[in-house]
């Protein structure tokens, strides 16, 4: 077992950082967060083509690189320290992951390669009105007959559901929770963009009518399936909140070191300066859980993932939320300002509490794994 | 999560805990968890308990096989600290001579102090105290005021230390002194090496807030030791202290940690037992008590990992400290909550159980080794790069 980074692992972080630097700087984040799309398509398809992220962790028979958790942690936490926009989350945490554990080889074959390709967007659409991330929550209904499954019902707080070429739709048939794909042109189908407070994550509202969708795996099998998609994704949004709240910390510590007050710079000011260690010592503390969640994945040990899982979600999610609060603190007036990025950092925390369910959920979620 | 370093470090492992379960009988037993870095009781026992590990050559698993060690490497010293907590074996009164004073000698010290000093401690024939703090001087060591001159081919030495560990035990006490007398923070200062049983030496045992003697003050006033007896360099005190508080991490708060989660799953069984687990209030500080002790852990198991592959260890080997001893305290107010008014209850002349001792004593965590403010000062300037402040 090893609990550090090799130097490949070390140097896919580089590569990555120096990519989302040159694409996803404040500059462009503040365009795509105006753009209703929310993403550059050119970028997107450099992002496959040129580093393969898209494919990283998708097995290379489905056209990926085969590569792990923890190297797609890795991206993650990098795209959260960039606030990278777009549907990376929603593509690969989501959807790839979803497929990837679906039982259904054809399946598979057919939509994966699209995806590591780059030339899939995809989502998964689970919650509904009641705002819901459990089994209860799904009440969409999908029914059979003689000409396939049709979806009838509405999806909402879709990730990128807007714009995805391809959306995993949980749904409920008499005998359970069901998996269906959908593809962007379906009939009946209408897709909404919600307004959002964190406009570097979209979202939309889909209604579906009598919509023809095609269903993987066997019916009434879902859930198992999409627990563990939402405990995968749950991990690699703790790695990219792990990032954004070290974003978060870079910018106060820049801004402390400059920032001069009473004549000297303020982060020589206990005040300033204890509140950044104890900054810090969230961010170390949220690696660690995003981290042992990544471990665990790799391992492989299914009660242990749940476990590390809704852990991961629950502490990163309050401290990117905290260290971002405190960034925009350390900066002061100029920090509650909309041209400082301070505020994006902020949102986005906010926003990623609440894409997987809230801290509350999830402790409820660990109280309940760990049998307390 | 199982530490695992492959099959020569397996047979070690199973030998180390053949050995426990064979030795850690009778008394020994029944003082399992006792002790602790502030924690003082049953001085007696752990002594014999340590002298029974001598006798198995488990003390000094890392030193070399020439002073009496096993010549192992820093992988086995971690897997002997895992199991060892793991067993919940009696806190060794010895651990600061094997933790602090020995890899001093071992990095910095001259090889006849080695040869004359290290056996002795894994033989632990001769205990040792440690000399820092001052009643001028705590978290500031560079403020120390203690000092030594040379009278011949001795050191003469004066002053006062406090929270001398170990100090009313000790044969010898490792001193940071000022010897130059016109230096000034942490220049002209030099670790010495000086015997405790001697007519210039006083120590009062000090008693702390759970009614225990573990620490002590000393008073020096004209003892004297030999002048071969610095370490390091004249002068180079500061550096040599440095040296040794920094062998701390990890690899002592590894086992320190896994007594925390022991003491996360005595609070959920006793939450269960009251029935305080249907409290929804109660029930998210138990789950975050929890994570606490999860995310301790595998902040440990990544300092270990980078250790044990060569690396510098990254941030979290220095906010590992902060974090553990603000969350160990939090746990412990939610322990004595949930024990309600009969976990106000002490024994016979202040006799304290388990959860009350480990409360009362997780009030020094943010104190000894470098305070809470101290560490966040060391963080923001050291690993953050952030002004110091102006000295006036």
């Amino acid at each position: 077992m090893d609990l550090t980074f090799s130097e490949e692992q070390d140097e896919l972080r580089k590569v990555v950082r120096s990519f989302l630097g040159k694409y996803s700087g404040e500059p462009d984040v503040r365009r795509l967060a105006d753009d209703p799309r929310g993403y550059d398509l050119v970028v997107w398809r450099r992002m496959a083509a040129e580093l393969g992220l898209q494919g990283l962790a998708v097995p290379e028979e489905y056209g990926g690189s085969g590569f792990g958790y923890v190297e797609l942690g890795i991206v993650f936490e990098e795209a959260g320290r960039a606030l990278l926009g777009g549907p990376y989350f929603a593509t690969v945490a989501l959807a790839a992951e979803a497929l990837l554990r679906c039982d259904d080889e054809r399946a598979r074959a057919d939509l994966l390669p699209g995806i590591a390709a780059g030339s899939t967007v995809a989502t998964l659409a689970l919650t509904e009105d009641g705002g819901r991330w459990d089994e209860r929550g799904i009440g969409l209904t999908a029914t059979g007959g003689p000409d396939g499954w049709r979806l009838t019902g509405a999806k909402t707080y879709v990730p990128d559901g807007h714009l995805a070429d391809l959306l995993l739709v949980a749904a409920r048939t008499p005998s359970g929770i069901s998996l269906l794909a959908v593809d962007a042109g379906a009939p009946g189908m209408v897709r909404t963009p919600l307004a959002t407070l964190d406009q570097t994550r979209k979202q939309a509202r889909v209604e579906f009518t009598d919509t023809p969708a095609r269903l993987l795996g066997t019916e009434g099998t879902a859930w198992p399936v999409l627990e563990r998609t939402l405990a995968t994704a749950s991990v690699l949004l703790a790695a990219e909140q792990a990032g954004g709240a070290a974003a978060a910390l870079d910018a106060a510590v820049g801004y402390a070191r400059i920032r001069v007050q009473y004549g000297r710079a303020i982060g020589s000011f206990q005040g300033i300066k204890h509140k950044c260690a104890d900054m810090l010592v969230e961010i170390e503390s949220a690696r660690s859980a995003a981290y042992g969640g990544l471990w665990a994945l790799e391992a492989g040990d299914e009660t242990e993932i749940a476990v590390a899982a809704a852990l991961a979600q629950t502490f990163c999610s309050e401290a990117f939320t905290k260290v971002a609060g405190d960034n925009i603190q350390v900066h002061g007036g100029i920090g509650f300002t909309w041209e400082h990025p301070a505020h994006l950092y902020f949102k986005r925390a906010k926003s990623s509490e609440v894409l997987l369910g809230t801290p509350s959920y999830h402790r409820e979620l660990l109280a309940t794994r760990l049998g307390i | 999560m199982e530490l695992d370093f492959g099959p020569a470090v397996r047979d070690f492992r199973q030998e180390l805990r053949d050995w426990l379960a064979d030795h850690l009988v009778g008394e020994f037993a029944e003082h399992r968890g006792v002790g602790g870095p502030t924690d003082g009781a049953a001085w007696e026992v752990r002594l014999a308990w340590d002298r029974e590990l001598s006798a198995g050559n488990w003390l000094g698993v890392g030193w070399p096989r020439e002073y009496g060690g096993r010549g192992l490497g820093l992988v086995e010293e971690i897997v002997f600290e895992y199991e060892y907590a793991r067993a919940n074996a009696p806190y060794r009164a010895t651990v600061n001579a094997l933790d602090l004073l020995g890899p001093m000698l071992l990095k910095a010290g001259t090889e006849t102090q080695r040869k004359r000093f290290l056996p002795p401690i894994l033989g632990v024939e001769e205990l040792w105290g440690q000399g820092f703090s001052e009643p001028g001087a705590g978290s500031d060591l560079a403020s120390v005021r203690t000092r030594a001159a040379l009278d011949g081919d001795q050191w003469v030495v004066d002053g006062q230390k406090v929270w001398t560990s170990f100090g009313l035990h000790a044969d010898w006490l490792y001193v940071l002194t000022r010897t130059d007398p016109d230096s000034r923070r942490h220049k002209g200062l030099t670790m010495l090496l000086v015997p405790a049983r001697q007519p210039g030496v006083e120590i009062r045992p000090i008693r702390n807030l759970a009614g225990q003697d573990e620490f002590a003050e000393v008073f020096l006033s004209g003892a004297r030791t030999g002048a071969d007896m610095v370490v390091g360099e004249v002068g180079e005190g500061w550096r040599t202290a440095m040296a040794t508080l920094g062998i701390e991490r990890g690899t002592t708060l590894l086992p320190q940690q896994l007594g925390f989660e022991r003491e996360a799953e005595a609070l959920i069984e006793l939450a269960r037992r009251r029935g305080a687990l249907d409290d929804p209030m109660l029930r998210g500080r138990i789950v975050d008590a929890w994570i606490s002790v999860r995310i301790m852990r595998t902040t440990n198991l990544r300092t270990i990992g980078e250790l044990t592959a060569g690396r510098t260890p990254g941030a979290q080997a220095t906010t590992a400290k902060l974090y553990a001893s603000t969350r160990h305290q939090r746990l412990g107010h939610l322990a004595m909550e949930l024990a309600g008014p009969a976990g106000q209850i002490v024994g016979e002349d202040y006799g304290l159980d388990t959860r009350q001792r480990s409360f009362l004593l997780s009030l020094a965590e943010t104190i000894y080794g470098g305070s809470s403010e101290i560490q966040r000062n060391i963080i923001g300037e050291q690993l953050l790069g952030l002004p110091k402040e102006p000295r006036p």
